[in-house]
C-alpha cells in the first residue's frame, strides 16, 4: 500500500503529559512525526495538536483508533492534503549588507509574498507563511545570500468539511464530573512542604 | 500528631481536614475494595501509615517483590471480576511494575497501582528513589497520573477505578507525590466517577449492524464462532451460551475466552491458536461465516493473516472499536459491550442446529485424539508427560478448580487438556507471556475466590523467576497449590530450537533448585513425583492438604507440544507432529 501525507488532528484535554502519550503511539510504531502542533481549539480549554505523517491509509486508520482510544482524547480527524486548509510559517534570517547590495528587497517580497519582519543594520528576518514549496522556493533563492538562519513552523490546518467537534463537546461536557488538573505548585515551595 | 490518627478508623466522613494518605484508604474502602497487594517503601509511607488504622478493613498482602504484588492483583481481578489494587513505593518499587502492568494492559485486566513518588518540589532533581513513573508506564496502562496536590485524591482515585473496570478494562496507575500524601485539605467526602467527558468506555449499539450480522448467520451453511475473554470481562457468559445454543454453531474459545462457557460443552470444539486443537484452525479456513467474539485476533491466533479465513464472511463483536479491522477485516462490525449486543442478536437469529458441520469438527478432533492425546494423557510406558498431569487434575478436580498457568510448554498443555466448568477457571498471561505470573497469580486469584480450589502450573524456568512469592504464601496462608512440571528445560524454546534450529539447544538447559527442599524451608509441604506410580496418589494428597502444596513432577526432558501451526503459516498448515514439518 503506498504511502501518502495524512494530517491528524487531535482534541484533547489539556494534561501534562499527553503530548508524549500521543508521540508514543507512533514512535511505538516506529513512525516518524514530520510535523507536530499544539495549540488551543475553537473551544476553552480543549487543545487541538496538527500532525504529519507520511503513511499508508492503513496504518493510519488503525492508528487514528488507537489515539482515540487514549482516555484524554475527544476526537481524531484523519485528512489528505485536498481535504484541508493547510499553513506553515518559515523565518530566514540574512545579513543585511548582502540583501541590500544583491537584490531589491521589493521584488523578494513581491514574488515570495514574504514580508520583512525586522530589519536591522546587520540582519535582516523575512517570514514567508505558505506551503512547503513556497517556503523552500525561498530557501533556496536565499542559499545564494548568505543566509544565516532558518526555521519552519509545524503545519497548522483547518479541516474543509468539518464542523468542528464544538457541538459533541458541549455535549459531552454537561455531565462531566470531572476537575481540571492541578498542576505541580510546589517546584519553588521548597521550605513550604514539611509545614503541614 | 500523626493526622491519620485523628480520624476514627471507619470510614471518613465528609468536610474534614484529613491528609492525602486518608483519602486514598477512604476512596479504596468506597470503592468496596477488600485486599490490597503492595509492599512499602519511603515515598508512600504516609500511605501505608494511614493504613494502619484501617488494616482490619482492608486486607493487605505483604508480597515479596512488586512484581508479584501487580500479578497477583491481576489473579484476583480475573478471578473475582474486581478491580486489583496494588501499593507501590516511588523508584524501584514502581519500576518493578511494569511488567505486569504491560501484561494487565494486553490481557485487559482492571488493576489500580498506587505509587508513592518523592515530594512534587523534588521532581526532576534526581531525588532519592525518583523515576519518571509517569512516562515509563504511559505505554502500559489505560490511564496513567501524578497528583501533586491532595485536593485531587479522591477525584483522581474515582476517575482510576472508573477507567479500570468499565469498558474494555485496563491498568491504571496514580503516582502521588509525598506532600500530597501529607497535606491536610478540606476532605469533601468520596463520590464514585460515572463518566470521564473525554472518555467512551463502549459504544452506542445499533440496530441496524445487529440485524446485518443476525442476516449473515441466518443464511451462513458452516458458520463458526471464535469467543475471547470478552465474553468473560462482558459477564456476558449467559448471553454468549444463549446465543450459541440458539444458534447451533460450534465454537472454538482463545486461550484468554477458555472457561466462558463449559469446555465440555457440545458445542465447544477446543482451543485456537498455535498449539490449539486442530479441528478449529483447520476449520477456520473451511467456514463460510466466522463470527467472533470479544476476541482481537492476536497473531498466535491468526497465524499468516493473508491466509486467514480469506473464505470467509466475518462478523466481529468488540467493545474496542481499534479491534475492528485491525488485523482481520470484518463484512460485518458490531460494536458494543456482548452483554449488550448478545442478546440483540440472539433474538434476530434463527434456531438452528448444525449436525453434519460439527461432524466434521468431531472428525478432525478424532483425528487429534488418535494421533496426539491419547498418547498425551494415557501413556503406559515412558517418561511422565505434561499431558497426564492435567488429565488427573481434572479428574480429582472434576474441573471444578481455577487453573493458574505460567508461561510455555506447561501452558499450552494446561490450556489444551483442563476441563473447566466454571467461568474464570483459567488464568494465564495470555498476551504478554510472563514467565512468573503463575505464582503471585495464584495467590492473588485465591484471595479473589477464597472458597475456589486454585492451582498454579508452571514449568520449572517460570518457577524460579517470582519464586520468592512463596514467602507470601507462608506469610499469609493462601490455599494454593502449586504443581511445578519440571524437564529440565526451558522446553518451548528448546521445542523451536529443535525443530527451526538445527537442535542447536542455545542456554535452554537450566537446572533447578530441590524444589521440595525449597517449600519446606517456607514452610509448604510437598513432594515430587518422578514414577508414574506415585502421580495420581500425591495430587490427591495434594488436594485433600487443607493448605499450601508444592508438588514437583518430573516429565520427559524433550517432549514437544503438538499440533503446531509453525511460525509464517496459516491456521490450515497446522501439523500434528514433527513428520508433518
Amino acid at each position: 500500500m503506498s504511502k501518502q501525507e495524512f494530517t491528524l488532528s487531535i482534541y484533547t484535554e489539556n494534561h501534562v503529559g499527553l503530548i508524549n502519550k500521543i508521540a508514543t503511539m507512533f514512535t511505538r510504531r516506529k513512525i516518524s512525526i514530520h510535523s507536530l502542533n499544539t495549540s488551543p481549539s475553537e473551544i476553552d480549554n480543549i487543545y487541538r495538536f496538527t500532525l504529519v505523517v507520511i503513511e499508508s491509509p492503513e496504518v493510519v486508520q488503525n492508528l487514528v483508533k488507537q489515539i482515540e482510544k487514549l482516555v484524554d482524547v475527544f476526537k481524531v480527524f484523519c485528512n489528505t492534503n485536498d481535504e484541508i486548509i493547510w499553513q506553515q510559517m518559515a523565518l530566514y534570517k540574512v545579513p543585511t549588507q548582502t540583501i541590500m547590495k544583491d537584490i531589491k528587497v521589493e521584488r523578494v517580497l513581491r514574488e515570495f509574498g514574504a514580508k520583512a519582519v525586522v530589519i536591522r543594520e546587520d540582519y535582516t528576518i523575512f517570514e514567508v507563511t505558505g506551503q512547503d514549496d513556497e517556503i523552500n522556493k525561498f530557501l533556496n533563492f536565499l542559499h545564494n545570500y548568505n543566509l544565516k538562519e532558518f526555521v519552519k513552523s509545524a503545519r497548522i490546518a483547518i479541516i474543509r468539511a468539518n464542523e468542528g467537534v464544538h457541538k459533541k463537546v458541549i455535549e459531552m461536557d454537561a455531565n462531566d464530573p470531572t476537575k481540571d488538573p492541578i498542576n505541580n505548585e510546589f517546584l519553588s515551595k521548597k521550605t513550604m512542604v514539611f509545614n503541614y | 500528631m500523626n493526622p491519620a490518627q485523628a480520624i476514627v478508623p471507619k470510614k471518613v466522613s465528609a468536610n474534614i481536614q484529613t491528609n492525602g494518605s486518608v483519602a486514598v484508604i477512604d476512596a479504596l474502602m468506597s470503592e468496596n475494595v477488600t485486599t490490597v497487594f503492595g509492599y512499602p517503601g519511603g515515598a508512600i509511607m504516609p500511605i501505608y501509615d494511614a493504613l494502619f488504622d484501617y488494616r482490619d478493613k482492608i486486607n493487605h498482602i505483604l508480597v515479596r517483590h512488586e512484581q508479584g504484588a501487580i500479578h497477583a492483583a491481576q489473579g484476583f481481578a480475573r478471578s473475582s471480576g474486581e478491580v486489583g489494587v496494588v501499593f507501590a513505593t516511588s523508584g524501584p518499587g514502581a519500576t518493578n511494575l511494569v511488567t505486569g502492568l504491560a501484561d494487565a494492559q494486553i490481557d485487559s485486566t482492571p488493576v489500580v497501582c498506587i505509587t508513592g513518588q518523592v515530594f512534587a518540589h523534588l521532581l526532576g532533581t534526581d531525588a532519592f528513589q525518583e523515576t519518571d513513573v509517569i512516562n515509563i508506564t504511559s505505554p502500559v496502562t489505560k490511564w496513567n497520573y501524578q497528583v501533586t496536590d491532595a485536593n485531587e485524591i479522591p477525584d483522581v482515585l474515582a476517575k482510576a477505578f472508573y477507567i479500570a473496570k468499565s469498558g474494555r478494562p485496563g491498568p491504571v496507575l496514580i503516582d502521588i507525590t509525598k506532600n500530597a500524601q501529607l497535606q491536610m485539605f478540606d476532605y469533601k467526602g468520596y463520590s464514585p466517577c460515572i463518566h470521564v467527558r473525554s472518555y467512551r468506555p463502549k459504544p452506542i449499539v445499533r440496530e441496524t449492524y445487529i440485524y446485518e450480522a443476525a442476516q449473515v448467520i441466518n443464511s451462513a451453511k458452516k458458520p463458526f464462532v471464535i469467543f475471547g475473554q470478552g465474553v468473560i470481562l462482558g459477564k456476558a457468559e449467559q448471553e454468549f451460551l444463549d446465543f450459541l445454543e440458539k444458534s447451533g454453531i460450534p465454537a472454538a474459545w482463545t486461550i484468554m475466552g477458555m472457561s466462558a462457557v463449559p469446555t465440555d460443552h457440545p458445542l465447544c470444539v477446543g482451543m485456537l491458536g498455535m498449539h490449539g486443537n486442530l479441528a478449529p484452525n483447520y476449520m477456520t479456513n473451511q467456514c463460510d461465516v466466522l463470527i467472533a467474539i470479544g476476541m482481537r485476533f492476536d497473531d498466535r491466533v491468526t497465524g499468516r493473516l493473508d491466509k486467514y479465513a480469506k473464505q470467509a464472511k466475518v462478523i466481529h463483536l468488540d467493545i474496542d472499536p481499534a479491534e475492528i479491522d485491525k488485523n482481520v477485516k470484518t463484512t460485518v462490525a458490531v460494536w458494543g459491550d456482548c452483554k449488550e449486543t448478545l442478546p440483540l442478536l440472539t433474538k434476530h437469529i434463527e434456531k438452528r442446529s448444525h449436525e453434519a458441520w460439527l461432524e466434521e469438527f468431531r472428525k478432525l478432533n478424532q483425528k487429534e485424539q488418535d494421533k496426539i492425546i491419547n498418547a498425551e494423557l494415557n501413556p503406559s510406558t515412558g517418561e511422565l508427560t505434561m499431558g497426564e498431569v492435567i488429565r488427573l487434575l481434572n479428574e480429582l478436580t472434576h474441573g471444578e478448580a481455577i487453573t493458574v498457568t505460567d508461561v510455555g510448554q506447561h501452558q499450552m498443555v494446561a490450556c489444551r487438556y483442563s476441563r473447566q466448568k466454571n467461568t474464570r477457571s483459567n488464568i494465564t498471561s495470555g498476551g504478554l507471556g510472563t514467565m512468573g505470573f503463575a505464582i503471585p497469580a495464584a495467590i492473588g486469584a485465591k484471595f479473589g475466590a477464597p472458597n475456589r480450589e486454585v492451582i498454579a502450573i508452571m514449568g520449572d524456568g517460570g518457577a524460579q523467576m517470582n519464586i520468592q512469592e512463596l514467602g507470601t504464601i507462608m506469610q499469609y496462608q493462601p490455599n494454593v497449590k502449586i504443581v511445578i512440571l519440571n524437564n529440565q528445560y526451558l522446553g518451548m524454546v528448546r521445542q523451536w530450537q529443535e525443530l527451526f534450529h538445527e537442535k542447536r539447544y542455545s542456554f535452554t538447559d537450566i537446572t533447578s533448585p530441590d524444589f521440595v527442599m525449597l517449600a519446606k524451608a517456607y514452610g509448604i509441604n510437598g513432594k515430587k513425583v518422578t514414577e508414574r506410580s506415585n502421580l495420581k496418589v500425591t495430587l490427591s494428597e495434594m488436594l485433600q492438604s487443607n493448605n499450601s502444596y508444592l508438588v514437583e513432577v518430573m516429565v520427559g526432558k524433550q517432549d514437544n507440544v503438538f499440533p503446531m501451526v509453525p511460525q509464517g503459516k496459516g491456521v490450515a498448515e497446522i501439523v500434528l507432529g514433527v513428520d508433518e514439518l
